[in-house]
C-alpha cells in the first residue's frame, strides 16, 4: 500500500517538473515555434475534455463544440479590444466568456432534449454553423463582431501590471510570451483536469453513465435525465468557454475562420482516437493531434528534398493527406482509441466476441 | 408575385439536386446505420472528372454538341464515382461494422480529408471553370425564368429518383436492400450476400451522386476541391429533415430545403427591415431543421424509432 502511494507521489513530482521544465527545454532545443504548439496542444486539452463531458461521459454526439469556443473567444475579444474601446481584466472576460457559453450550452441543450443519436448530431452541427454565421455577418448594420474580419489587437493578460503579451527578463532568464502562456494555460488545463476528474467520480457522472447506457433504466431509477443531459452541455460548454476566452488573448486576433465544422470535427477526433471517455486518453489524443501536423509540417519538406532532391508533393499537401490516412488506419487498428479505460476496453473486448 | 414564382423555380432546381445526393446518404444510412461523411467527396470527384474530361476532349478537337460532351464526362465520371464509393466502403467501413457508431464516423473524416487532398494533388486549389459548352438559353414562365439546362437538371433528376425508387420497390436486388435494412443477420440466412448488398448500396448513392455533382458544377459553371463539404452538410441535412433511412424523406427533404432556402434568401431582407441580408440563407436551412426535429423528433417522414437500450 505503501509502496504504491509513494509511486504515485514520485510520478505525480517527476511529470510536475516535466511539465515545469518543458517549454525551456523545448524552446531552448527546438525554438520557440514548438512551445507555440504546446500552447495550443494544452488549449485542445481543455477542449477535448469539454467534449469529453458530452460525448465520452454522457453519450450524446455533439458536432458544434465549437460554438461554444467561439463564445468564450469572442466574449473576450470584445471585452478586451479597441473595437468597442473596451478592456476588462482578464480575470472578469474569461469567467464571464465561460458563463456565457455554459448558457449557450442550455440553448442548444434545451430544444434537443428528445433527439437521439445522428438527428442530435446534425442539430449540434447545424447549431454551430448558425452561430459561426452570425458571427461572420453581423457586421451590419449594426457592427458586432466585425464580420469576417474579425478582432484584432486583443489584450493580452495582464498580471499585477505585467502584461503576458511582451517578452520579460526574470533573474537573468528571458521570458517569451509563449513561455509564460505555458503556466497560464497549463494551470487551467490542470483545473479542468481536476474538475472533470471530480465530475466522472461524482453521483453525477455516474448517472451520465447510466444515462449513456441505458436512459430509460436510468430514469426508472430515479434519475431526471433532463437535468443531467443539461448538465452535461452546459459543464462541456463551460470549459470550451474557458479555452475560447485564452485563445482569443493568446492570438491576439480572432476571425469566424477559426470556428468551423472541421474544427469541431477535430476536436471529435481527439476524442474519439484517444479513447472516448477516458480522461488520460483524451488528453492524449488531444496532444497527439495537435502535435502531428506540425511534426508532419518539419519533417515532409526536407524528407523530400533529402531523398529526391526535389519537392515532388507539396509538404503542406503531403502533410494533410498523411493525417487523414493516419486518423483511417489509427481507427481501424484500434476502434476503441489509442488509451482506451478499462471498462470500454472490455465492453470492446465483448463487442469482438458476440 | 414573379419573385415568389422565380425563388420557387431556384429552390426547385437547387432543391433537387440536394435530394439526389440526400439519396446517397439516407440508402447508406437505411442500410447501415451510419453517416457516410466522405459522400460529398464522391460528389466533387464526379465533377472534377466530367470537367476533365469534357476539357480533354475540347482540347483534342473533338466537335460534338455540348450535351454529348457532357454525357461522354458523366460515362467516365459515374464508374469513377462507383468505384471510389466502393472503395470507402471497404476501407473505412466494412472493418468497423461492429464497432460502436463513431469509429466510422472518424474514418470516414479522415478519408474525406485524404481524398480532398487528392483532389488537390490533381487537380490544384483552384476554381475549375466548367467549360461553356451548355446552353444557358433561358425560358419564361409566368414572369419567371428558368434556363433549359436547369430544366434538364429538373428532369433528370425525377427521372433518376423515380428509376431508383423502383430498382429498390420492385427488383430482386431491391427486395433483398430492404432486407438487409430491416435485420442483416435473418437477411443473410435468407441467402442474401449482405456484403455483395453493402457495396451495391454504395455504388448505387455514388452513381447518384457522380451526377449530382456534375449538376452542381454546370449550374454553377465550376467546381472546387472544397465544393463536396457544404453541398454534402446542406444534403445530408435534407436526409435528416425528411427523416433519414427513407427515400421519399430524402427527396422531400431535398426540395423543399432547396425552395426554403432560396425563399429565405429572397426575402429575408423585406422580413428583417433590411436588418438581415441573403447571406445568412444557410441559417435558414439549418433553424428550419432544428424547428422540424423538435417537433418530429425523426424527421418529416422518418419513423418513430422505439428506444433502444
Amino acid at each position: 500500500m505503501t509502496m504504491d502511494t509513494n509511486k504515485k507521489l514520485a510520478v505525480f513530482i517527476a511529470s510536475a517538473i516535466v511539465l515545469a521544465v518543458l517549454p525551456f527545454v523545448v524552446g531552448n532545443t527546438l525554438g520557440n515555434s514548438w512551445v507555440r504548439t504546446i500552447d495550443f496542444a494544452l488549449l485542445y486539452v481543455m477542449l477535448a475534455l469539454g467534449l469529453n463531458i458530452v460525448v465520452g461521459f454522457a453519450g450524446l454526439l455533439d458536432l458544434g463544440f465549437i460554438a461554444f469556443y467561439a463564445v468564450g473567444a469572442y466574449t473576450f475579444a470584445l471585452l478586451g479590444s479597441p473595437h468597442f474601446d473596451i478592456h476588462l481584466p482578464f480575470y472578469i472576460s474569461i469567467p464571464l466568456g465561460a458563463g456565457l457559453a455554459a448558457m449557450f450550452g442550455l440553448l442548444l441543450g434545451t430544444p434537443v432534449l428528445k433527439l437521439k443519436g445522428d438527428y442530435l448530431a446534425i442539430v449540434t452541427l447545424g447549431f454551430g454553423e448558425i452561430v459561426r454565421i452570425f458571427m461572420n455577418n453581423l457586421n451590419a448594420p449594426v457592427n458586432i463582431t466585425n464580420g469576417p474580419q474579425g478582432i484584432n489587437l486583443i489584450d493580452p493578460i495582464q498580471v499585477g501590471g505585467v502584461s503576458l503579451g511582451k517578452a520579460i527578463e526574470v533573474f537573468g532568464f528571458s521570458l517569451n510570451p509563449v513561455h509564460m502562456y505555458y503556466y497560464v494555460f497549463l494551470f487551467l488545463t490542470v483545473v479542468v483536469v481536476i474538475m472533470v476528474y471530480r465530475l466522472q467520480h461524482s453521483r453525477i457522472g455516474r448517472a451520465w453513465v447510466a444515462m449513456r447506457e441505458d436512459s430509460i433504466a436510468a430514469a426508472a431509477m430515479g434519475l431526471n435525465i433532463r437535468n443531467i443531459k443539461l448538465l452535461a452541455f452546459a459543464l462541456g460548454a463551460l470549459s470550451g468557454g474557458v479555452a475560447g476566452g485564452l485563445f482569443a488573448t493568446f492570438q491576439g486576433f480572432i476571425s469566424p475562420e477559426s470556428f468551423g465544422l472541421l474544427e469541431s470535427i477535430m476536436i471529435l477526433a481527439m476524442v474519439v482516437l484517444g479513447g472516448m471517455g477516458h480522461i488520460p486518453g483524451v488528453i492524449l489524443g488531444a496532444v497527439v493531434l495537435t502535435i502531428a501536423p506540425e511534426v508532419l509540417r518539419d519533417v515532409i519538406g526536407p524528407l523530400q528534398m533529402h531523398t529526391f532532391g526535389k519537392m515532388i508533393v507539396d509538404p503542406e499537401n503531403a502533410r494533410m493527406l498523411l493525417f487523414g490516412a493516419a486518423m483511417v488506419i489509427m481507427m481501424l487498428v484500434r476502434p476503441e482509441g489509442m488509451w482506451p479505460s478499462k471498462r470500454r476496453a472490455a465492453e470492446f473486448k465483448d463487442a469482438k466476441k458476440g | 408575385m414573379d419573385i415568389f414564382l422565380q425563388q420557387i423555380l431556384n429552390g426547385l432546381v437547387l432543391g433537387s439536386i440536394y435530394a439526389l445526393i440526400a439519396l446517397g446518404y439516407t440508402m447508406v444510412y437505411g442500410i447501415m446505420g451510419l453517416i457516410n461523411f466522405a459522400h460529398g467527396e464522391v460528389v466533387m470527384f464526379g465533377a472534377m472528372v466530367t470537367i476533365t474530361v469534357v476539357t480533354t476532349l475540347m482540347n483534342a478537337g473533338v466537335a460534338l454538341p455540348g450535351p454529348m460532351l457532357v454525357l461522354i464526362g458523366l460515362l467516365v465520371a459515374i464508374p469513377a464515382c462507383m468505384l471510389l464509393g466502393y472503395t470507402i466502403e471497404r476501407v473505412a467501413y466494412r472493418p468497423l461494422r461492429n464497432a460502436p457508431k463513431l469509429a466510422p464516423l472518424i474514418t470516414a473524416i479522415g478519408l474525406s480529408i485524404v481524398l480532398q487532398q487528392v483532389a488537390i494533388l490533381i487537380w490544384g486549389r483552384n476554381y475549375i471553370p466548367f467549360p461553356a459548352i451548355l446552353d444557358h438559353e433561358t425560358i419564361e414562365i409566368f414572369g419567371a425564368t428558368i434556363t433549359k439546362l436547369q430544366l434538364g437538371i429538373v428532369a433528370l433528376c425525377l427521372l433518376l429518383m423515380i428509376g431508383l425508387l423502383v430498382v429498390v420497390e420492385k427488383t430482386k436486388l431491391g427486395r433483398a436492400m430492404r432486407a438487409t435494412s430491416q435485420n442483416p443477420a435473418v437477411a443473410s440466412l435468407m441467402g442474401v450476400n449482405v456484403n455483395t448488398i453493402i457495396s451495391a448500396t454504395f455504388v448505387m448513392g455514388s452513381a447518384l451522386g457522380a451526377i449530382a455533382g456534375v449538376m452542381v458544377a454546370t449550374n454553377y459553371d465550376q467546381a472546387h476541391y472544397y465544393m463536396g463539404f457544404m453541398i454534402g452538410l446542406k444534403a445530408f441535412t435534407a436526409a435528416v429533415l425528411g427523416g433519414i433511412g427513407n427515400l421519399g424523406g430524402a427527396v422531400a427533404g431535398g426540395i423543399l430545403l432547396g425552395i426554403i432556402e432560396s425563399l429565405g434568401a429572397g426575402y429575408i431582407g423585406d422580413l428583417t427591415g433590411g436588418f438581415l441580408g441573403s447571406h445568412y440563407q444557410d441559417i435558414f436551412a439549418f433553424a428550419v431543421l432544428i424547428v422540424v426535429l423538435i417537433f418530429r423528433p425523426s424527421g418529416l417522414l422518418g419513423e418513430k424509432m422505439a428506444d433502444r437500450a
